[in-house]
């Protein structure tokens, strides 16, 4: 069957086996390969993409289902070459160490700071209870998402040029 | 790598079409709303339908309200396709019905309740199924809409047993409607293993107060410990007493003999009854608690 949709802004119209999950379509079809595949269970979240603006588990969704919606994928995040100040806060507090859950925390923190710009840790903590992360403890994912928080506006240019890191980090 | 086995794939664009489409395409087709149970089962191959009809574009099915309807007095409707997320965000429901909020925070995760439905919770008929429990308490009546025409059916009538319920494969569910009474607070509490995961056991209760304090109405309702019905044996010993922790205990007692539960990798039979008896004391004493502080807003 045919089916098209709106992905990271791009409409895209594709032929698809109506038993093809989302997010085989997305990774597979699509070549997205940022959004991740883990349990396959609808446990994990390393596969979450937002459709419509809300977090889905894509390996619990048929792409069919999703025929003239809108999805966004890690790759859309970011707004050309600035990043979503959701993804420097990853970078700012170390939300990630294997980066196999990343993309999945970063899209529901996105959602979840649309939805309520100023949440309380334990709002973070719950919003990305679906979501498994086997490296961090959470404590720096909470703390990546705080800091998107903080920065709606991402942060002040001279902070984030590459050449201040670098500096930091070879000091 | 789990992939379901081939299927047709056809969505429905109103409730008659989706009845229209089930008639024509028989046995072998089902419906899917969140997708939540029925995806994860075919994925297993433990559910092969050659056709699926996709049911989320009926919005007309998505609503919450309150309302009157002769019979059955002032009622919250509740359509089919209203999602997890909705029912844990309503206003409505926090005031009305707090079993409700109790028992949606720790249906899954935030993620899955933004797919999941109450139609698909209560059709999955899954022992474990927490808003079977909570409907079951709150002697919800399922509207089901078939070729026929529509039928009325108590829980008790459309939940059938484990996986069963009386919506033939020509029907869909269309609504509960839950009873409003005066008077009266809920709670439901859950034991799992860790979050999001399905109840080791459960317990919900509703109660409504007289006015000189003494219970005049309850239901007690258990999950995931072998038993689809609300436990009478202890509405018959709780009616007519003032709520004490004596009573409590009691109940406790009764619920944890009356329940049936199966060993599994969530725990032995022993721990299973263990944990029937005291969820019974705290729901039966968090819905008293509110019923009591309803009663005390109303005559502020
Ligand atoms: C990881 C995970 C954890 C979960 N944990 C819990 C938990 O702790 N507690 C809990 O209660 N649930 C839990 N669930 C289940 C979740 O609540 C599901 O969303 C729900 O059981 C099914 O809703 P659905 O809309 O996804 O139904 P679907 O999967 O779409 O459908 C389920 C069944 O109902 C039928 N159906 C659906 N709608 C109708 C209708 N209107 N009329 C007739 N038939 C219909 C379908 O044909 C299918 O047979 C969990 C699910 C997952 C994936
Ligand atoms: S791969 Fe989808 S939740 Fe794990
Ligand atoms: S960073 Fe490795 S799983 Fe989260």
């Amino acid at each position: 069957m045919q089916i098209s949709m709106t992905i990271n802004g791009t409409f895209v119209t594709h032929e698809v086996e109506p038993r093809v999950l989302l997010v085989h379509f997305i990774r597979d079809d699509l070549r997205l390969t940022g959004t991740h595949w883990g349990c396959d269970t609808t446990n994990c979240g390393t596969c979450v993409v937002l459709m419509d603006g809300q977090p889905v588990k894509s390996c619990t969704v048929l792409a069919a289902m999703v025929d003239g919606h809108t999805i966004t994928t890690v790759e859309g995040l970011a707004n050309g070459a600035t990043l979503d100040p959701v993804q420097q806060g990853f970078m700012e507090e170390h939300g990630l160490q294997c980066g196999f859950c990343t993309p999945g925390m970063m899209l529901t923190a996105r959602a979840l700071l649309d939805h309520n710009p100023h949440p309380e840790p334990l709002q973070i903590r719950e919003a990305i209870s679906g979501q498994i992360c086997r490296c961090t403890g959470y404590a720096t994912i909470v703390r990546s998402i705080q800091w998107a928080a903080e920065h709606p506006a991402g942060a002040a240019p001279e902070t984030t040029t590459s050449e201040s890191t670098e500096q930091e980090v070879h000091a | 790598m789990q992939i379901p086995a081939p299927f047709e794939y056809v969505r429905a664009s109103s409730v008659d079409n989706a009845l229209a489409l089930l008639d024509r395409h028989g046995p072998e087709s089902r419906v899917v709303a969140g997708g939540h149970s029925l995806l994860p089962m075919m994925k297993l191959r433990l559910a092969r339908p050659d056709w699926l009809i996709d049911i989320n574009d009926l919005f007309e099915l998505d609503y919450l309200l309150v309302d009157t309807v002769p019979n059955n007095g002032r009622v919250l409707r509740i359509g089919a396709m209203t999602r997890h997320t909705t029912l844990l965000e309503s206003d409505d429901i926090k005031r009305l019905f707090p079993i409700v909020i109790d028992a949606e925070r720790v249906i899954a995760d935030p993620i899955v309740r933004n797919r999941g439905t109450i139609g698909g919770s209560l059709c999955q008929a899954d022992p474990a199924e927490d808003l079977s429990t909570v409907c079951h308490v709150l002697e919800g009546v399922a509207v089901v809409r078939g070729p026929a025409g529509e039928r009325m059916l108590s829980m008790a009538e459309f939940h059938r047993g484990p996986y069963e319920t009386a919506v033939a494969q020509n029907e869909l569910l269309i609504e509960v409607r839950v009873p409003i009474r005066d008077d009266s607070g809920s709670a439901y509490e859950k034991v799992e293993r860790r979050i999001g995961d399905w109840a080791v056991a459960a317990a919900g209760a509703s109660v409504t107060l007289a006015a000189d304090g003494t219970i005049s109405h309850v239901a007690v309702g258990l999950t995931a410990v072998g038993l689809d019905r609300n436990v009478t044996e202890v509405e018959a010993v709780l009616v007519g007493q003032a709520p004490t922790e004596q009573l409590f205990v009691e109940a406790g007692r009764l619920t944890s003999l009356a329940c049936d539960p199966l060993a599994d990798q969530r725990g032995p039979v022993d721990y299973k009854r263990h944990l029937a008896d005291e969820l019974t004391r705290r729901v039966l004493r968090a819905a008293c608690r509110r019923a009591a502080a309803s009663i005390s807003d109303i005559t502020i």
